[in-house]
């Protein structure tokens, strides 16, 4: 397949507290021939906290950064972090009403150009260039004997209009995808649960008792491992795995790794370039089992 | 004797109208299946329940709703919204409310805003959010000095949180990256100012 390119807007916490989730992406989409071109000078999209205080403030954001993908002649840019898509995708929609467009184009530096480009996930660009029997046939370690959960979070899916991700409480694509790795994947029925999102810092019953939730199933679903595409709920369900352990009254001990390590594992990425020491709960039991499983197999 | 509570004249019409304009949505279609209440995840930390908070925009009660914790406790999920049978984008009617109580200083829940100006204070300065430097503003903010301390020994170890800040490189872009984020910043706060509300 000859390479693709995609505009790519990281996040910030590509910058830091998903650092690994940021090396897997980019090992990834090199191994399957997608180009990754970093948007230059992009800007934090907000977050939560942007569109919590202000709109406009949330879309003048998120639209410098469009602006910059327009100017650069990007048709599509790509994101890894959910928030990130959801607030870029909400900016790009508001911004064809003409009294709201006006409004932000007050707070930025010149009017935003007049079409921005589209944003989608880098789950979804992998998607279009790979059908699932492409996706296998690129597989050189398949990931035989492991059971796996997909857990996508609230905003990958919702709002179902928006976000074009398929049935906003039922999603499949990760599911499609790592069973074309040979993993073993089942129905998750908490895949597009909320795990407490922001609120860990300033209230942290909230993140712990839903993240608890989540986890204590996958637990009792004998998973070997929660697969996650968000920033936010990897760090809820992985760094703050023990907060929401001591909540239940209870331990867990579950990896929670991104889907792209374990695209990056079966594509035959090594494993230093997919960011796995990162993981607060350690993928080793899961890689020893995945190539006894593949030995057996 | 039937006991009746008059609410007449807590009633604020202007309110509702408000709530409506601001968010798009029409909160009239609500009939209280409570769909919305049963699939929140933050309910067991409400002091009204979102489907009373819709009843209470319906009522125009305005003080009632706006002064609720729950209006700062909602995790943004849209839950409610997707299960709406009237298609009402609940989790839109809440955000509305939020942004009305900041804009008139009613904040029943300090420490969540506290978290969010903390987080968009390195926004303005960096162009880019630094995640340690929102936890230390956070804790100066709301004198929570030990919050997630127990995480720090892992946090650091695994060197999850870089403790330089990533701005946006200055050469990347003419408008010089962070100062463009933190022009527009101060472009919307004298905007509100301007307006008459609270930034």
């Amino acid at each position: 397949m000859s390479v693709v390119s995609f505009a790519y807007y990281p996040g910030c916490s590509a910058k830091g507290s998903s650092a690994d989730y940021e090396r897997s992406t980019r090992t990834v989409c090199g191994l399957l021939d997608i180009c990754l071109e970093e948007l230059p000078g992009w800007n934090c999209c907000g977050s939560t906290p942007a569109h919590a205080v202000d709109t406009e403030l949330s879309a003048a954001l998120c639209v410098r950064n469009l602006d910059i993908a327009a100017q650069c002649g990007a048709k599509t840019v790509l994101t890894p972090c959910p928030s990130c898509l959801s607030n870029l995708r909400h900016a790009g929609r508001r911004m064809a009403t003409p009294e709201f467009r006006a409004r932000v184009n007050e707070l930025l530096d010149a009017p935003a150009a007049e079409t921005l480009p589209e944003v989608t996930s880098v789950m979804q660009g992998i998607a279009r260039q790979y059908d699932k029997a492409a996706l296998t046939a690129r597989v050189k370690k398949p990931l035989t004997g492991l059971r796996l959960g997909a857990y996508y979070g609230c905003l990958m899916s919702r709002p179902a209009d928006l976000m074009d991700f398929g049935d906003p409480e039922n999603p499949t694509l990760m599911e499609e995808m790592l069973t074309a790795c040979g993993a073993e994947v089942v129905d998750f029925p908490l895949k597009t649960s909320c795990c407490g999102a922001s609120f860990g810092i300033p209230e942290r019953p909230m993140t712990a008792r839903n993240s608890a939730k989540i986890l204590d199933l996958a637990v009792n679903m004998g998973l070997d491992a929660l697969v996650v595409a968000c920033p936010l709920c990897q760090m809820n369900l992985d760094l703050r795995q023990k907060q929401a352990a001591k909540s239940a009254g209870t331990t867990f001990d579950l990896p929670v790794p991104y889907f792209t390590q374990l695209l990056g594992l079966a594509l035959g990425a090594p494993t230093d370039q997919l960011g796995l020491d990162k993981l607060c709960v350690s993928l080793d039991g899961l890689l020893k089992k995945a190539e006894g499983g593949q030995q057996c197999g | 004797m039937n006991k009746v509570t008059d609410i007449s004249s807590l009633r604020d019409p202007a309110f509702t109208a408000a709530v409506q304009a601001d968010s798009g949505q029409d909160v009239t279609t609500c009939y209280q299946c409570g769909n919305c209440t049963a699939g929140c995840p933050a309910s067991f930390a409400y002091d009204r329940q979102v489907s009373q908070i819709m009843r209470g925009v319906q009522l125009g009660l305005k003080d009632e709703v706006l002064n609720t914790r729950s209006i700062w406790m909602c995790l943004s999920c849209s839950t409610c919204s997707l299960r709406c049978p009237n298609n009402i984008d609940v989790a839109a009617v809440m955000e509305t409310l939020r942004h009305m109580a900041r804009k008139e200083g009613r904040v029943t829940v300090p420490k969540v805003e506290k978290f969010w100006f903390s987080f968009l204070d390195t926004v303005r300065v960096f162009g880019r959010t630094y995640e340690i430097g929102t936890m230390a503003l956070y804790m100066l903010r709301s004198l929570r000095i030990f919050t997630d301390l127990d995480l720090a020994p892992e946090a650091l170890k695994k060197r999850k949180l870089g403790l330089i800040p990533h701005a946006i490189p200055r050469q990347d872009v003419p408008d010089d990256g962070a100062r463009a984020v933190g022009r527009i910043m101060q472009r919307y706060r004298q905007r509100a100012l301007r307006e008459g509300v609270r930034p």
